[in-house]
């Protein structure tokens, strides 16, 4: 998620890393310390789930929309998830308008992997007729404002939103499908999934980079954890490598703090 | 007839005077009436009513000093992000004279200077120099960025505010007419420094700042609060407001007077920073 074009005075680098260095960081937080989080979810009206989620001035909303289609021809029997992302221009200076960029495809694909290897969304019982129609849910994210650690923000906003999401229950009646939207169920939904992000600074792991400190990390590993402890999804960003130690630490790390994060997805 | 006091806060479209009065800075003139432009602190001095922005961005203008990172390197020249919609540049001529050395050993991409604004031309092509005292590369220390509009306010009068922090954090701080500061210390009172600068930038606008951040200066650092005389520093804040006034000028519609009166006070406020330098050039 660093932006190669942003340049990062030498003198901010290096006050940075020194703290860091030092287990201190610039907004005083601790090494394994989260900024504020605050959830909310069923902000938007017209969308079947939604969620709006800040950590510190990160800010996204995710809203879902679930609708028939024709399943994939290699999974008839299993409904479709799809996960879309949006830098908005006003999110951030570095942010473009025109196609999504290498870090919307990267912060989509990394949401999606950890909803679906979590098998949090039982997507077998998306079925409706197999091989012909099942419930597609699209998941889109628009991030509203950028101060890093957008991935965590992402899966946290959209595992609450699948959660606040309604679908209405159809039947089957000689190959026709009725829609009774008078009746509606919460989405099959197993246990919840969350993530948690480490940026590599000097020789030290942080959680929950602010932006300041995504610039100049030297690596990022990012964990997404179920509510069970199993890992299901892990990306490695930056141009330096990680120890094995370093990723069993984080691995750790995560353990204890996806706890707390789950408690922001109870209610 | 006035319908606003000193120092109200306004928004955009608001009417703020009918007749008898001229429009200042951040002000426009409709049918005899007198509207805001801006978000801001009204400031009326004789018939004069001008509104002083919350938030502004920097637009460069000649003689400022300011403090810029080098983003690029051109054949010739480097190119600078002085915290403004427009970018600085500076050419080698600035640095080397006659001489042709090359750039990069001199000056990388991500090191911050401290510089003077040469000239700026209609197209506002920002033609910056390292000509003067006190001007060069920085090392080590911290960059805080606040908005222009609170520059002044943060020097104070005579640079009263700025001194004061210089001494309890026993900091060395240069501040930049673009927002930028820098601050070099030990690391925690640098980091005291950045609570208080940002707390002057939040409550730039409220009166009895000067005591706030006596206060807070001495809760941070644990020192004893110091008993001053109160009422010259109140003085000092007013004032402080009126020059914030002429700092923030941006060559818009200004007519003669307050074309002198702005100069008055221009060669006022880099004096202060020029002396800030002074301390850190010599420690240097």
């Amino acid at each position: 998620m660093v932006n190669k074009m942003n340049i990062v005075p030498e003198i901010t680098r290096k006050s940075i890393t020194h703290l860091i260095n030092n287990e201190e960081r610039v907004d005083g937080r601790a090494m394994d310390e989260y900024r504020e989080i605050s959830l909310e979810t069923g902000v938007i009206s017209k969308a079947e789930g939604s969620a709006r989620v800040k950590i510190g001035n990160t800010q996204i909303m995710v809203g879902t929309k679930p609708q028939i289609g024709e399943p994939f021809p290699d999974t008839p029997d299993v409904g479709v998830l799809m996960t879309n992302s949006e830098l908005l221009p006003m999110a951030s200076p570095s942010f473009e308008p025109g196609p999504p960029d290498e870090r919307s495809v990267e912060l989509s694909r990394v949401a999606d992997r950890c909803i679906r290897e979590s098998q949090m969304v039982d997507l077998e019982k998306l079925c409706i007729i197999p091989g012909k129609k099942v419930w597609m849910v699209f998941i889109d994210l628009h991030i509203l404002d950028y101060d890093g650690n957008l991935m965590d923000a992402a899966v946290l906003g959209a595992v609450a939103a699948l959660k606040n999401t309604m679908i209405p229950e159809v039947k089957v009646v000689d190959n026709e499908i009725i829609i009774d939207h008078e009746n509606m169920k919460p989405l099959p939904i197993r246990e919840e999934v969350v993530m948690c992000t480490f940026a590599k600074i000097g020789e030290q792991l942080v959680i929950d980079p602010s932006l300041d400190e995504e610039e100049i990390l030297s690596a990022r590993l990012s964990i997404g954890i179920t509510a069970s402890d199993k890992i299901c999804a892990m990306q490695k960003g930056g141009d330096s490598p990680l120890t094995k130690e370093e990723i069993m630490n984080a691995v750790k790390i995560t353990e204890s703090k996806s706890k707390e994060l789950m408690k922001y997805l109870e209610c | 007839m006035i319908f606003v006091n000193d120092k109200d806060l306004v928004v955009p479209g608001e009417i703020l005077a009918e007749e008898d009065f001229h429009p200042g800075r951040g002000t426009f003139k409709e049918e005899n009436k007198i509207c805001s432009s801006v978000v801001g602190l009204v400031a009326i001095r004789n018939k004069k009513i001008s509104v002083i922005p919350l938030q502004s961005k920097y637009i460069p203008k000649r003689g400022d000093v300011v403090i810029g990172e080098i983003n690029d390197i051109r054949f010739s020249m480097w190119g600078l992000d002085i915290n403004s919609p427009y970018s600085g540049l500076l050419p080698a001529s600035e640095v080397f004279g006659k001489e042709k050395r090359e750039l990069e050993k001199v000056f990388k991409v991500g090191d911050v200077l401290f510089l003077r604004v040469i000239d700026v031309d209609e197209v506002k092509k920002v033609k910056l120099g390292l000509k003067g005292r006190g001007l060069g590369k920085f090392r080590g220390g911290i960059l805080i960025y606040i908005t222009p509009t609170k520059v002044p306010r943060l020097i104070g009068k005579k640079g009263s505010m700025i001194n004061m922090i210089k001494d309890k954090t026993h900091c060395d701080i240069v501040v930049g007419q673009n927002g930028v500061v820098w601050v070099k210390g030990q690391t925690d009172m640098e980091r005291i420094a950045e609570k208080v600068i940002k707390m002057i930038q939040n409550q730039a606008h409220t009166s009895g700042l000067t005591d706030r951040v006596r206060e807070m200066l001495a809760e941070l650092t644990g020192e004893e609060i110091e008993e001053s005389k109160e009422i010259s520093e109140d003085l000092g804040e007013t004032e402080e407001l009126e020059g914030e006034t002429d700092e923030n000028n941006n060559d818009q519609s200004s007519d003669e007077k307050e074309e002198e009166s702005s100069v008055e006070e221009d060669e006022n406020l880099p004096q202060e920073i020029i002396e800030s330098k002074l301390n850190f050039n010599l420690k240097r």
